[in-house]
């Protein structure tokens, strides 16, 4: 993609260079209080825990891990994890500087990649799930995250159940190079297969969801619901900003403008997300309902 | 257009000529010239069998290498370009239409780049709009309702970063037009012919072959944005454009193209007509090769293809 971590960096209402994560605020007790990123709130950390991670102030939307996600989405422990162990090689040697990042990351995040996938319920009703998270390697697509959503779907399908795929990516991964891209055609074709199967594909894009992840699965959901306010889009805004030579309009690229022009279902906030995803699978899956 | 790495040759070249021009005029240096001939394909020799990956962008982008409409005329007959994704407006970036390659009906689709600045502003410098991925696939589906085969030529540096082009759903138009890619049960037949960028390419790209021309690139990423990433410095370029093995070989080797299309000694741009040729070959064994597919496991096959893609190995977990 022509970027893909550029646009992160350029969101300005946000208060500072974060990345939309709420930081600790400062002294005193910084343990207890975060900031928030969308406009300086000061919050109780248990309080905002407590809130989904949302603003009660401004009703930011702040990045989750996956295992919050999953959480926040899933049924009571009822989350079983696929393919824990598939982690990326480094088929372009970028050397062990790219082999300790991903140490690193796996270490942080507790995940083998930038997505979480699984089974699980959802009010009672069994999808497939995959959670990308942005704090794996800015939830960058290479190998790895291909080979796990492509095999999650491919269990959905023999499994016969609904997917649901909640993303956050800046888009492929420079870093493994051409089979990066590649993995847009192979999670495209998985999708497909769903489709032709008659089984349910439902994305969820979440703060970021852009390039090579949004040229690909992100955009290709039966129903395509959306964050309020994440950033959505192919090309990066500094790169658009240094094509075009202008200055981009407020609200580019947002979920709400992504609705407006069409490409996105429904904006949908993050404490309604589990309902609604259930209700609408439900709609698409069990045609009566006793009354 | 003037290359780095070609500049000695053309050097030498241009006294060969003016040799000959003083020879014609009566003074017999046919003997240094006949020497300075040899010593010119020695030096296109070394020059060729030593090009960096950097070296190889700069002959993708060549303006004079050839473009789709080059090959187009050159290797179909009956070519009429049809206009328009039906809902919006035609892409120039894009061309295609409903040719015969060898007496076959087919549909070709390719980016245009332009080979000066007024054919690249009309071209939009070969940078698809969503307009253009959605010609495609209306074409695509076309092709397959009437069991055409289909060829696509790859060459763009990617999808047209702009606000309009966003707000009409670039992201949407390349997704979709890559599933439906996955799914035709047509022959598709992809040949990168210059520069291949990212998904702007790839959105025309998903083959059950795909074929590179031997100087060209394809890339997850442009040279020069990678440098601006990982080391905010596009004047790194050079330096990314190794690290990223855009190369054809490098693909190859890598399993994602089938076949690397030997080019001329000196490149495309220096032996038109055996380039076609070349490209004309590749295309005439692949396609035959293609069409003896039922069309179910055509695509099964491609699935598989695009299946098998991937670098990943099961994490050992030491216990402590």
């Amino acid at each position: 993609m022509p970027s893909i971590f550029d646009k992160f960096r350029k969101q300005k209402p946000r208060i500072d260079s974060s990345e939309g994560e709420a930081v600790p605020a400062k002294a005193p007790a910084s343990d207890l209080w975060v900031k928030c990123a969308g406009c300086g709130t000061a919050m109780y950390k248990k309080n905002f825990q407590d809130n989904l991670k949302v603003c009660e102030k401004c009703g930011h939307h702040h990045k989750m891990t996956a295992q919050e996600r999953v959480e926040q989405m899933c049924d009571q422990n009822s989350f079983s994890e696929w393919d824990a162990d598939v982690i990326s090689m480094d088929p372009l040697e970028f050397g062990p500087e790219y082999l300790n990042k991903l140490q690193q990351d796996r270490a942080k995040t507790k995940l083998s990649d930038a997505v979480l996938t699984g089974s699980a319920t959802i009010e009672g009703l069994r999808v497939a799930l995959g959670v990308m998270d942005f704090h794996f390697r800015g939830g960058s697509m290479g190998s790895a995250v291909g080979e796990k959503i492509t095999a999650m779907m491919e269990k959905a399908l023999d499994q016969k159940l609904p997917t649901v795929m909640i993303t956050s990516s800046g888009g492929a991964r420079m870093q493994e190079g051409m089979l990066s891209l590649m993995q847009m055609a192979r999670t495209s074709a998985a999708v497909r297969r769903l489709n032709k199967a008659g089984l349910p594909y439902m994305c969820i894009l979440t703060d970021p969801t852009t390039a090579g992840v949004a040229a690909s699965f992100a955009s290709l959901g039966d129903i395509i619901l959306a964050e309020p306010g994440a950033i959505v889009g192919f090309s990066g805004a500094r790169v658009i900003e240094q094509t075009i030579r202008q200055k981009l309009p407020p609200g580019f690229q947002t979920a709400e403008f992504y609705q407006k022009h069409g490409f996105v279902d429904s904006v949908v906030k993050r404490a309604e997300l589990k309902r609604t995803t259930f209700e609408m699978l439900a709609l698409l899956t069990r045609p009566l309902e006793v009354v | 257009m003037i290359l780095e790495v070609e500049k000695p040759l053309l050097e030498l070249e241009e006294k060969i000529a003016e040799l000959k021009k003083v020879t014609e005029n009566g003074v017999d240096l046919s003997g240094v010239v006949r020497q300075l001939e040899r010593k010119a394909e020695e030096l296109k020799h070394s020059i060729y069998s030593n090009l960096s990956a950097w070296d190889r962008v700069q002959i993708a982008r060549h303006d004079q290498r050839p473009k789709t409409l080059d090959y187009i005329r050159e290797l179909f007959t009956q070519f009429h370009e049809l206009h328009g994704d039906r809902h919006y407006a035609d892409d120039a970036a894009v061309v295609a239409g409903l040719a015969r390659f060898e007496g076959r009906a087919v549909l070709v689709v390719g980016h245009q780049k332009g080979k000066d600045t007024k054919e690249n502003l009309h071209r939009n410098f070969g940078m698809p709009a969503p307009e253009g991925f959605r010609k495609a696939q209306r074409l695509f589906t076309m092709a397959q309702r009437f069991k055409l085969p289909i060829i696509t030529f790859v060459d763009t540096s990617g999808a047209y970063p702009g606000i309009e082009a966003e707000e009409r759903g670039q992201y949407e138009a390349i997704a979709s037009s890559i599933a439906l890619m996955t799914e035709l049960t047509v022959p598709i037949v992809t040949i990168v012919i210059g520069e291949g960028g990212s998904g702007g390419a790839l959105g025309i790209a998903v083959g059950d072959r795909v074929l590179m021309l031997e100087h060209s690139v394809y890339s997850v990423i442009s040279p020069e944005g990678c440098a601006t990433i990982l080391w905010r410095d596009a004047s790194k370029a050079e330096q990314a454009a190794a690290t990223l093995g855009l190369t054809s070989e490098n693909l190859s080797k890598l399993g994602l193209v089938d076949e690397v299309i030997h080019e001329p000694l000196g490149g495309a741009h220096r032996d038109l007509a055996m380039t076609y040729k070349a490209v004309q070959l590749a295309l005439t064994r692949h396609l035959g090769e293609l069409v003896e597919l039922a069309p179910d496991d055509l695509v099964e096959k491609r699935y598989q293809k695009y299946r098998a893609m991937g670098r990943v190995q099961r994490e050992v977990k030491v216990s402590p």
